[in-house]
């Protein structure tokens, strides 16, 4: 017997798309709207629409509660080292010009790139990460209880 | 990177922001500990070389993405807030090499990685309040700080589940404090069109009489007033301070509100210029006279608390509003003299909670009647608890007096000499309260329950830096009253000299 079987399929048909709109986004933020949080937000609502629909425990075996805890650090990691970078090219901090001296306008376009990149990896871990935190205060609704 | 002190005030930010995403992805307490310490240490020594480059009285200007300001962010040294810095990565490293053993007790092990990660954040928004030269990132850091400071305060719930009370009594007046901050942030915008705090004190130049920064300036003393427990919006406070962990409430209570207090100062000097009339009134009508009451109610309430860590936060309040009186007659005397007492109360307020600390180490409970007759069993902690009660009385000798006595130098230099009479009236309060805590410790029997205990020299060793620093910084006043001088001098007159 299964519960809710049109929400089970057409989530898995479309967390996929979910995945694949939120990695466009991240990576078309520097000229389009979008960016790293919104990014973000886009991805872990994918991890929160499969964890609402098939239950707390799967979305656990596809992103336990540690690798979230890691990817929200990392990201912040991801964004001071592009800073550090420049350091040690010789600018100043967060100068992106140093990624290509001999271009700046190229370097302002990576180093915005890289920085998005962490800010989009830390929002994911963080919204995902509230949602565990607040999904598992909560017992577990067996299927008859619906 | 030739030049790596071309880049110390942002290294100075950087490296604990740097760390503590490191401290999460690795995960080891002893790990954690070492490089929570490392930050400390390193923050430290970059805040001493920076107080020496800007000694002289000169300031440093960082260009953060290279983006000249007003369009970029700016970081700005000078001597009053590399004066701070000093204080608060000092007074982190201290805490640091004591809080390894307090934290085993206090805190389950699982949780000490995010400890130190909140610590290290903590100490960065702190760091960063006090070096950005942008109104706007004072918010951010004040908010990375501020949050951090939330956790770890109810961190102190293992002991004691009212720290998750407390915690959210002060996460909600902390918010208010930094939306009222950020609303006030959000008027000058509108007002002047830049974030820049030095592009501001240009630009407002002509708009006294407007409404808008009249009101901005009235929601950052309201925002700055809840975070700096200024008389009646310090209700956070004493319950804040009583729960959290030792180790917390020892390093908040010397920086978190003084951070707060130099924001306000930074504010009032170096955005809003001080001889507004509206600002001048604001101090006048209602800093002054709240300032005067906090000193004698928040003592009186202090001398009735049986929580000797209860007793201390209402304490704090009280010597809050000596700074504030400070502050409040608006001359450069006065300035000095709180930025003196920033200093010595911090380092007299952190040696006070980190002996109470080891006085009741393994009781974790700080009442009157589980300190008595201590003063036998733990000579040394107790003697470094009388010398810092001596200083926040300010018993000559000690670096409490000093900062007193520029203040009542302050107030009748400034022409109002029953402000004095009202400073050492004040101080009586405190022996009194001092003293319930002196007799208890060496005038009483003890419990005959208590064995000994042993403490160990890693905890004795920061003690007694705290406490002799506390004995030192009231004879050699040239770094204490001689860096404060410069920066009081250089924020009256708003001189911004860049090398």
């Amino acid at each position: 017997m299964q519960h809710h079987l049109i929400l089970k399929i057409v989530t898995k048909s479309i967390v996929g798309i979910i995945l694949l709109f939120g990695l466009y986004v991240q990576f078309h933020g520097d000229y389009s709207p979008g960016g790293g949080f919104q990014a973000g937000v886009i991805f872990a609502a994918a991890f929160i629409l499969y964890g609402i629909v098939m239950g707390l425990d799967k979305v656990q075996e596809v992103l336990p509660f540690w690798v979230v805890q890691k990817l929200a650090a990392l990201g912040v990691l991801v964004y001071a080292l592009t800073g550090v970078f420049s350091l040690f090219m010789g600018f100043n901090y967060l100068d992106y010009s140093a990624f290509s001296p001999h271009h700046p306008e190229h370097g302002q376009h990576w180093g915005i790139l890289v920085v998005e990149l962490g800010v989009g990896i830390t929002v994911t871990g963080v919204i995902v990460c509230i949602y565990y935190c607040f999904a598992s205060r909560t017992p577990h609704l067996d299927d008859g209880e619906w | 990177m030739e030049q790596v002190y071309l880049h110390f005030p942002i290294l100075q930010v950087l490296i604990p922001l740097l760390l503590a995403p490191i401290c999460v992805l690795v995960g080891r307490s002893t790990f954690s500990w070492l490089i929570t310490f490392f930050g400390s240490v390193s923050s430290l020594v970059i805040a001493i070389s920076l107080l020496h480059s800007v000694s002289d009285g000169s300031s440093i200007s960082y260009h953060i993405g290279g983006w000249p300001p007003p369009i970029g962010i700016e970081y700005v040294v000078d001597s009053a807030n590399a004066f701070l810095l000093v204080l608060v990565s000092g007074i982190s490293t201290v805490v640091l090499l004591y809080a390894r053993d307090q934290i085993k007790l206090e805190i389950d092990e699982e949780n000490h990685t995010l400890f130190y990660t909140c610590y290290l954040l903590c100490l960065t928004g702190l760091l960063g309040v006090l070096i950005t030269g942008d109104v706007f990132n004072v918010f951010v850091f004040l908010e990375i700080s501020s949050l951090s400071t939330y956790v770890l305060v109810a961190q102190g719930a293992k002991r004691d589940k009212r720290a998750l009370k407390a915690a959210f009594n002060y996460l909600i007046m902390g918010t208010v404090g930094a939306t009222f901050f950020v609303i006030g942030v959000g008027f000058i915008y509108m007002a002047t069109g830049t974030l820049n705090m030095f592009d501001i004190y240009e630009r407002i130049n002509d708009l006294e009489s407007s409404r808008t920064v009249r009101a901005s300036y009235a929601f950052i003393v309201i925002g700055m007033g809840l975070k700096l427990a200024m008389f009646p919006m310090h209700l956070w406070m004493p319950g804040a301070y009583t729960y959290a962990p030792t180790v917390v409430t020892t390093f908040l209570s010397a920086t978190a509100t003084k951070v707060s207090l130099y924001v306000l100062i930074r504010f009032t000097f170096s955005v809003f210029h001080f001889d507004f009339n509206f600002i001048e009134q604001v101090f006048k009508f209602l800093v002054m006279p709240l300032a005067i009451i906090a000193m004698f109610a928040m003592s009186f309430v202090a001398i009735f608390q049986k929580d000797i860590k209860r007793m201390l936060a209402y304490s704090s309040i009280a010597q809050i509003g000596y700074m504030l009186l400070g502050v409040s007659l608006l001359s450069s005397e006065g300035l000095t003299a709180t930025f003196v007492n920033l200093f010595n109360h911090g380092i007299t307020k952190a040696t006070l909670f980190m002996s109470l600390g080891v006085l009741t180490l393994y009781s974790g409970k700080s009442f009157l009647s589980d300190v008595q007759g201590l003063g036998k069993k733990m000579p040394w902690i107790s003697a470094s608890f009388l010398i810092g009660g001596l200083s926040l009385v300010g018993i000559p000798g000690t670096a409490g007096f000093i900062s007193k006595w520029l203040l009542v130098q302050a107030t009748i230099e400034a022409g109002v000499p029953i402000l004095a009479l009202l400073i050492i009236l004040s101080s009586l309060l405190a022996i009194v309260y001092i003293w319930k805590v002196i007799e208890h410790l060496y005038f009483m029997e003890p419990h005959s329950e208590l064995a000994s205990q042993k403490v160990s020299f890693r905890i004795l060793i920061p003690l007694w830096i705290l406490s002799i620093s506390c004995l030192y910084w009231g004879f050699d006043t040239s770094l204490t009253v001689g860096t404060s001088d410069i920066a009081a001098n250089n924020l009256f007159n708003n001189v911004i000299k860049l090398n």
